[in-house]
């Protein structure tokens, strides 16, 4: 059996578990989200990701019940959530400062929630015993939350907002106090809970990093406005502007003058340097202004002129950033350009050739650039 | 040696202000009266050597305590006084807690004023505020010529020197002292908490008995001992406001004190007041340790 893919945002016959529909956000005359139209499907790990200020919390506490949208609205199931206070909703968040509930025990902070429901009281013991398995708290379930650490809180926030078995939770900068090794394990930790509950997860997050390892679709957004949302692989990839392929990871971004040549464009980006060519399927017009985004990694770098290359260049080693499992050259360029170009480091560091001051030739191919508009 | 000058310090000042104030009022009880300066006997004879020492030991006794069980009067007062400092604080609080909560409420650039407004009456003598209340409560005063102007009433009613007026004063002269602790705990409240609750299910109103009232606890409790111990051992506004008929410990102690000049009896009756004072004083030490602890 074929396994079938995840993607529901590709199948036109899944409806969106929440809608937002032309949703304008204002605090008195400031504009915190700009007419933003965004559908979110049913057991998705979505984020959102932007630098900080550009509205994500605001998104959040929209979805929440905290915050009344200015203009539009927001579906969830189909349903106009605007007139649904915070506590009618069937959303959960997870907050940013995890707002434990100092009076009370961790178990206590795990029940809260299902308490308000009334349910009988062993329905009640099951189930936040069987959170506390879920985020191996078992051992803390009678201390107060002064009492654990900061990545144990965590996981109580996450417990306590999981317990009622939202349709959606939401998380905003979840792991943001976390220490880098413990976000990692943290982040697989979240992905895995996602998966066992099936619950649909909004998480807002400054880190693309974080972003890409756990989201199937990342948002990238700006001022409150939604630059692109894709999958982690098609933000990075193909990139649809300049803001996100500067945004998402390390990249080399070219200024140049681009025609239509081909199935691509040829970008001519400086005097005495041959034109670039770069294959897309997308039309930018006949010619223009436009910029070549190239992905360090997809740049090679070579002692001797290769042959047969579409894109060669031809310049000076600047700088070596040596990362360890990896190595950056920056290369300028007779024009003056510096370029980024990324090696694995397979040979042990004596036995590499190229130093600074070296003269090197760098080559890409036609599908690594991404040509975007100005 | 600087840690202990530092340790003595406050030990020292505790055995000025308060160690001695005591033993001497202690002994005053266990004393007669006289009719001598001061007037109670024994005093202590040092120029007679040992045996004015021994004299003086062999003075006192517990016969003013025995006496204060003979004569209802005391007990009946020091219940008077619980019950009356028992009900104004449980009224301060009631009043109290909504004017820390709207404080803690109010816009940041408010706050200072507010605060400003709960102290304000501080500045002027008690004395006066207290008189002020005489020319409001009486029976030509201004509450009765209001409330006889917009017709609620047709008689003047009788406010002043009864027990409700005894409430009215305690109400609000230590309304501040009630004030200020919960406001402390209410603003140290983290709304996001509020949200929290509200998120997993709280209507507005469960969500203020189940988070903001249990984390303002430890101010509610201050302010209830900050009201009740000056409450218990007031003289002035029963004085002042009540009638021939309130009945408050303070009262007694400053009759026995200056319309009795019965120093001895009235040495122990402020004896067995601070006694019943020792229990809340030492509960309010521990709400304060606590506290601490919680922040640390
Ligand atoms: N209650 C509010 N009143 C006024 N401005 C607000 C309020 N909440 C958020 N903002 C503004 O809206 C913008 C977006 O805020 P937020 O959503 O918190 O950003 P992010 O979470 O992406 O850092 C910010 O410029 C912020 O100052
Ligand atoms: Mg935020």
């Amino acid at each position: 059996m074929a396994q079938t893919v995840f993607e529901p945002w590709e199948d036109p016959d899944q409806k969106p578990l929440i809608q937002f529909r032309n949703v304008t956000k204002r605090f008195g005359a400031f504009t915190a989200i700009d007419n933003l139209s965004l559908d979110i499907f049913e057991r998705e790990f979505f984020a959102l990701l932007g630098p900080s200020g550009c509205g994500k919390t605001t998104m959040m506490r929209m979805l929440a019940g905290f915050e009344a949208v200015s203009e539009g609205a927001i579906y969830l199931s189909g349903q106009d959530i605007g007139p649904v206070p915070p506590n009618k909703r069937a959303v959960n968040m997870m907050f940013q400062s995890y707002a434990l509930f100092p009076h009370l025990s961790i178990w206590d902070n795990i029940a809260f929630g299902l308490k308000r429901d009334r349910l009988p009281k062993n329905a009640i013991g099951d189930r936040v015993s069987e959170m506390l398995k879920l985020t191996r708290l078992e051992k803390f379930a009678h201390r107060k939350p002064h009492q654990i650490s900061g990545g144990q809180r965590q996981r109580v926030a996450l417990a306590r907002s999981l317990a009622k078995a939202p349709k959606l939770l939401l998380l905003d900068e979840p792991l943001g106090a976390l220490d880098k090794k413990l976000r990692q394990d943290t982040q697989f930790e979240l992905m895995d809970i996602q998966e066992k509950t099936g619950t649909t997860f909004v998480i807002v997050t400054h880190d693309q990093e974080e972003a890409m390892t756990v989201a199937s679709r990342v948002a990238v957004m700006d001022e409150g406005r939604l630059i692109q949302v894709d999958t982690p692989a098609r933000i990075y990839e193909t990139p649809t502007s300049v803001y996100v392929a500067d945004f998402i990871g390390d990249v080399n971004i070219i200024e140049g003058h681009g025609t239509k040549s081909g199935d691509g464009y040829d970008v001519t980006f400086a005097e005495g340097q041959p034109v670039l060519h770069a294959k897309t399927s997308r039309d930018l017009g006949s010619a223009g202004k436009c910029y070549l985004a190239i992905r360090p990694e997809k740049v090679s770098i070579s002692a001797e002129k290769p042959e047969g290359k579409t894109n060669l260049v031809k310049g000076a080693i600047l700088d070596i950033a040596y990362l360890g499992n990896l190595s950056t050259y920056h290369v300028k360029l007779a024009s003056g350009q510096i370029i980024k170009a990324q090696t694995a480091n397979t040979r042990r560091i004596a036995r590499r050739d190229l130093t600074w001051e070296d003269e090197v030739w760098l080559s890409w191919t036609e599908t690594a650039a991404v040509v975007l508009e100005s | 040696m600087r840690r202990l000058v530092l340790i003595a310090v406050p030990y020292l000042w505790l055995l000025a202000l308060f160690l001695i104030p005591f033993l001497i009022v202690l002994k005053i009880s266990l004393s007669d009266t006289a009719l001598a300066i001061p007037p109670y006997t024994p005093t202590l004879d040092l120029g007679a050597g040992w045996a004015g020492v021994k004299a003086f030991f062999t003075g006192l006794d517990f016969e003013n305590f025995w006496f204060l069980t003979t004569d209802e009067l005391y007990w009946k007062a020091y219940l008077s006084s619980l019950q009356i400092a028992l009900l104004s604080t449980i009224m301060t609080l009631m009043v109290g807690y909504p004017i820390a909560y709207g404080m803690a409420q109010a816009r940041d650039e408010w706050r200072p004023t507010l605060m400003l407004l709960v102290i304000l009456p501080f500045w002027t003598s008690f004395l006066i505020r207290v008189y002020a209340w005489m020319g409001i409560l009486s029976r030509e005063g201004l509450l009765n010529q209001f409330l006889l102007w917009t017709g609620v009433t047709n008689e003047p009613l009788t406010i002043l020197n009864t027990d409700t007026a005894v409430y009215i004063g305690i109400v609000y002269t230590y309304l501040p002292f009630m004030v200020l602790p919960i406001y402390a705990a209410l603003e140290k409240l983290d709304e996001s908490l509020l949200e929290a609750a509200e998120d997993l299910g709280c209507s507005r109103a469960s969500a203020f008995w189940l988070v903001t009232v249990p984390l303002s606890k430890s101010g509610i409790i201050a302010g209830c001992f900050l009201v009740f111990i000056p409450a218990l051992g007031e003289f002035v506004i029963p004085s002042l406001l009540g009638g021939s008929q309130t009945l408050m410990i303070g009262k007694v102690l400053w009759e026995e004190f200056f319309n009795n000049r019965d120093w001895p009896v009235a040495s122990a009756v402020a004896v067995i007041l601070l006694l019943i004072l020792i229990i809340p004083i030492i509960l309010f030490q521990r709400n304060e340790q606590k506290q601490r602890e919680a922040e640390g």
